[in-house]
């Protein structure tokens, strides 16, 4: 069975949940399917299909790539940890030196985006550098 | 009488005259479809052309109307044409960029361990079930080769 064929209920998820940008693409014995989700719902329901599919994700066959689209005018994020707070750095990566803290479910204000993996926050403290992107929900 | 008469070859005159008129069409759609390229198919309706199919490009869409255009019977053409998306390869991350990002998504899952070797990202160790989609939707967005998960999942 092709590749595309195994993950057709995943890319057939995908276009009824109106994935924008959604691309299919096989190469070398791997599957890649990107695309942009309205919300964060809709990209773990994609996940919930890939995972029914390839419990475990342990095939390796299949990189999934759906990013939560972003209005340009978003101005706050909310922090999505599980539960502990969400590292402050003075620069993006975790090599970077911790200069404060964001509670759970904190509001933050973004300053800039450019970077997609690490934001520029500032906290209600005045507190400013850069979290995880994937730590925090466009608000 | 005469009047029903003239009423009947008038009618008959008019079938053959309408009859006369789709083979017309018929000719048409054959004359623009020899000069069309192979995938697009040509419909002829009372001198109204339509193209379908899917070409390459915008420049191929644009030259098969031009080509039915040509066509100096053709009242107007419609270009239902597509064009077919484009298929870009897809970009995997340098190693050295990899690695940093594997490191910075990793880092909240200690007993993990993730190796980067020419663009896969290999899994050892072990984590917890609930923790797995979020460890693998990080990695994924890193544009990795590949993603070879031999974590035990607990």
């Amino acid at each position: 069975m092709g590749l595309q064929d195994k993950y057709k209920a995943l890319t057939d998820a995908a276009t009824a949940a109106g994935i924008s940008d959604l691309a299919v693409r096989e190469q070398d014995g791997i599957l890649y399917v990107d695309g942009t989700a309205a919300d964060g719902a809709t990209k773990d329901n994609l996940w919930d299909v890939y995972n029914q599919i390839d419990p475990n994700f342990t095939s390796g066959d299949l990189v999934l790539n759906v990013n939560l689209s972003i209005d340009a005018a978003v101005t706050h994020a909310k922090v999505i940890t599980k539960s502990s707070n969400l590292n402050i750095r003075k620069g993006p990566g975790t090599d970077q030196p911790i200069v404060g803290k964001a509670a759970h479910d904190e509001i933050i204000t973004l300053v800039n985006r450019s970077n997609a993996l690490w934001w520029l926050v500032r906290t209600k403290d005045g507190e400013e550098g850069y979290c995880y992107a994937q730590y925090l929900e466009a608000q | 009488m005469k009047t029903s008469k003239f009423l009947m070859s008038a009618i008959i005159a008019a079938t053959l005259f309408l009859v006369s008129c789709s083979p017309k069409d018929a000719d048409v759609q054959a004359a623009i479809q020899a000069k069309e390229a192979s995938g697009i198919t040509v419909a002829v309706a009372k001198g109204e052309v339509t193209l379908t199919g899917e070409v390459a490009d915008e420049a191929a869409k644009a030259k098969a109307e031009e080509i039915a255009k040509a066509e100096k019977v053709a009242k107007s053409v419609v270009n239902n044409l597509t064009v077919k998306p484009v298929n870009t390869p897809v970009v995997i991350a340098e190693d050295p960029i990899l690695v940093k990002n594997v490191a910075d998504a990793s880092k909240d899952f200690p007993t993990v361990k993730a190796d980067v070797k020419d663009g896969v990202v290999t899994l050892t160790g072990e984590i917890k079930k609930a923790s797995l989609i979020t460890l693998m939707q990080h990695l994924s967005a890193l544009k990795p080769k590949k993603i070879e998960n031999k974590l035990t999942v607990k």
